[in-house]
């Protein structure tokens, strides 16, 4: 028996053609985007060794800093909104709807495994001015309001965004966090009832603790996937108005592709890549620390 | 972590009710409980209503667009929308690119990854821990640090103009969560099955294929899942190496679907944003439960 599982070949060709393809799709191409960050050039022009001047210009970069920004300020504010929001369905869930949730749970779940792009297309229209008035404008005018140019400014564009992928990932959250909530042991809740906790009281001193590893991964999960948005801006303001609401994974993606600076470009990639590391090991760390407190 | 969607909790309601006090406590109650109830429908109308927006849309003509209030019904309700997406804007060539590339790639993804996990969880090697590790550092890694580098070896493979290159970068991207995942259920299979298998005779293969996958079979199917919504739904890896427009998925495809015609024609957008999201839902409306579990078990994985 341990001699057949231990069978060296049979290890061979049952991890064989995952390692193989994980190895010469993604690990050689990591190192070999890192080895391009040296470079200048792409390959077609022919490459160029420049050392480290490629993050020299990333730190020198306005643009780049920019982008940096947007994608950290992106990433806090939909994180903590997504979590908070799905906490609170979640709570719902468990607590308010009981038997009949199951309606209300599929139907908040909808948006999430919807296409981004036809979302973000979608909303784009709902929140248009001109030259057709889109639903949410034509209530502002109703409400005696002016014709709001959405896109037209930083600022709104940044909370259409952040509303719409709340609106297509609250869902989600919510049925994750509800999976750690409904884990909790009913006598746990009950005595805290007897002993005098209700409402408020009861959800911060009994549910949330209890549930907090569930609501870690989340956390977790959240940052990592809002750090790497990409589909949803394409779709929905494309970066815009100028580089407004581009994140790094948009600039990179140009620098790329639309200018062809491989060298700038895989820079640009490797500091993203840097983020998700230093933001999943930051928070990690925190809440190993939080758990071991409480 | 597993999930018990169907779970009810009875942890807020009261648990005795005399029969006389019943009618009054239950105007009151329902007083208390009318805050949630208005929640819930605002939630249902937030949820709901973009959807039912753009359905309406679908069938709008492009003046109704213009000048009519966004919440006027469509004058007609003929499929002229729909056919001219499928006839001028190509949607059903998007549509078939998009199967070409995604239903090989999930096929791929996951007889790899079972292997891979059956390898990595029930044979027992040394290094298989630091293998798995490996595996799971993936996860974490964005898709855009690799595709500079793919794009340069598809390119002198001369796979450029092909599904090949979507194919190819799919599999690979599926591979750490989907080996991850497979690895964990196999976890939960009871070592005692594979001996008993093993004293019958069979051997390392027929113990794979004949004995794990048919016991994993749930976990393949919540796998195969999960792979394709994020592959169907994916912009990034076909965004970058499609460059032909008879080659776009369908995310590529909507994506330029308004550049066509330089202004927006609205009726045919619709109309494709909405056999986009129609499809999905009706998946999803099949294997709701399914769909949820499998989502939620990967991302916490993730």
């Amino acid at each position: 028996m341990q001699r057949m599982l231990g069978d060296w070949r049979a290890v061979a060709v049952l991890l064989g053609p995952a390692l193989t393809v994980y190895s010469v799709v993604m690990l050689v191409p990591i190192f070999w985007s890192t080895g391009y960050t040296m470079f200048d050039g792409n390959a077609i022009r022919g490459f160029e060794f420049v050392g480290f001047d490629n993050f020299i210009r990333f730190f020198q970069d306005p643009t780049a800093w920019q982008t940096v920004g947007f994608t950290i300020r992106y990433a806090l504010v939909l994180t903590i909104l997504q979590v908070a929001c799905g906490y609170g369905l979640a709570l719902l869930y468990v607590f308010y709807l009981k038997r009949g949730g199951a309606l209300i749970r599929t139907l908040v779940f909808f948006p999430v495994i919807l296409p981004t792009v036809a979302v973000a297309l979608l909303f784009s229209r709902m929140f248009e001015a001109a030259p057709a008035v889109g639903p949410i404008n034509s209530i502002i005018m109703f409400l005696g309001g002016e014709n709001v140019d959405w896109f037209g400014q930083s600022g709104s564009s940044f909370w259409v965004i952040i509303l719409m992928d709340l609106w297509r990932s609250m869902g989600f959250y919510a049925v994750l966090l509800y999976a750690g909530v409904v884990e909790i042991p009913d006598e746990l809740i009950e005595s805290a009832r007897i002993d005098g906790a209700s409402g408020w009281r009861l959800i911060r001193s009994i549910v949330v603790p209890l549930s907090l590893p569930v609501l870690l991964s989340a956390l977790i999960f959240s940052i990592n996937g809002t750090l790497k948005v990409f589909d949803t801006i394409v779709a929905l303001t494309n970066g815009g108005p100028g580089t407004s609401t581009t994140p790094l994974t948009v600039y990179m993606f140009r620098t790329s592709f639309s200018f062809g600076e491989y060298g700038y470009g895989s820079t640009v990639a490797f500091m993203l890549t840097l983020l998700c590391l230093l933001v999943t090991l930051f928070i990690f760390n925190s809440t190993r620390r939080d758990l071991t407190k409480g | 972590m597993t999930l018990d969607i169907d779970d009810a909790r009875t942890v807020a309601m009261p648990s005795v009710q005399p029969p006389a006090a019943g009618r009054r406590r239950g105007a009151r109650r329902f007083l208390r409980r009318l805050p949630v109830m208005i929640g819930l429908a605002i939630l249902v109308i937030i949820v709901a209503y973009p959807l039912i927006w753009m359905l309406l849309g679908s069938f709008k003509t492009q003046s109704e667009f213009l000048s009519e209030p966004f919440w006027a019904l469509p004058q007609q309700w003929n499929l002229d929308n729909y056919i001219e997406a499928f006839v001028d804007g190509g949607l059903g060539t998007y549509i078939r690119n998009s199967v070409i590339a995604v239903f090989p790639s999930i096929i791929l993804i996951v007889l790899f990854g079972t292997a891979a996990g059956f390898a990595l969880e029930v044979m027992v090697w040394r290094g298989r821990g630091v293998v798995l590790l490996m595996f799971l550092a993936g996860i974490m890694i964005p898709v855009q640090m690799i595709l500079l580098p793919l794009f340069t070896i598809y390119f002198r493979l001369h796979l450029t103009g092909t599904l090949w290159p979507l194919i190819i970068t799919y599999v690979a991207i599926g591979m750490p969560l989907t080996v991850f995942m497979m690895a964990t259920y196999f976890r939960s299979v009871p070592r005692e099955v594979f001996e008993a298998a093993t004293i019958d005779g069979a051997n390392i293969y027929r113990l794979f294929w004949s004995i794990g996958m048919p016991l994993v079979r749930n976990a393949i199917f919540t796998v195969a899942l999960v792979q394709f919504f994020f592959i169907w739904n994916d912009l990034l890896v076909a965004l970058t190496f499609v460059n032909t427009q008879d080659l776009r998925t369908i995310q590529v495809g909507l994506l330029n679907f308004t550049g066509q015609y330089g202004a927006i024609d609205y009726g045919p957008m619709f109309a494709g944003i909405a056999v986009n999201v129609v499809g999905t839902l009706i998946l999803y409306l099949f294997l709701n439960q399914q769909v949820m579990k499998g989502l939620t078990a990967g991302s916490v994985k993730g």
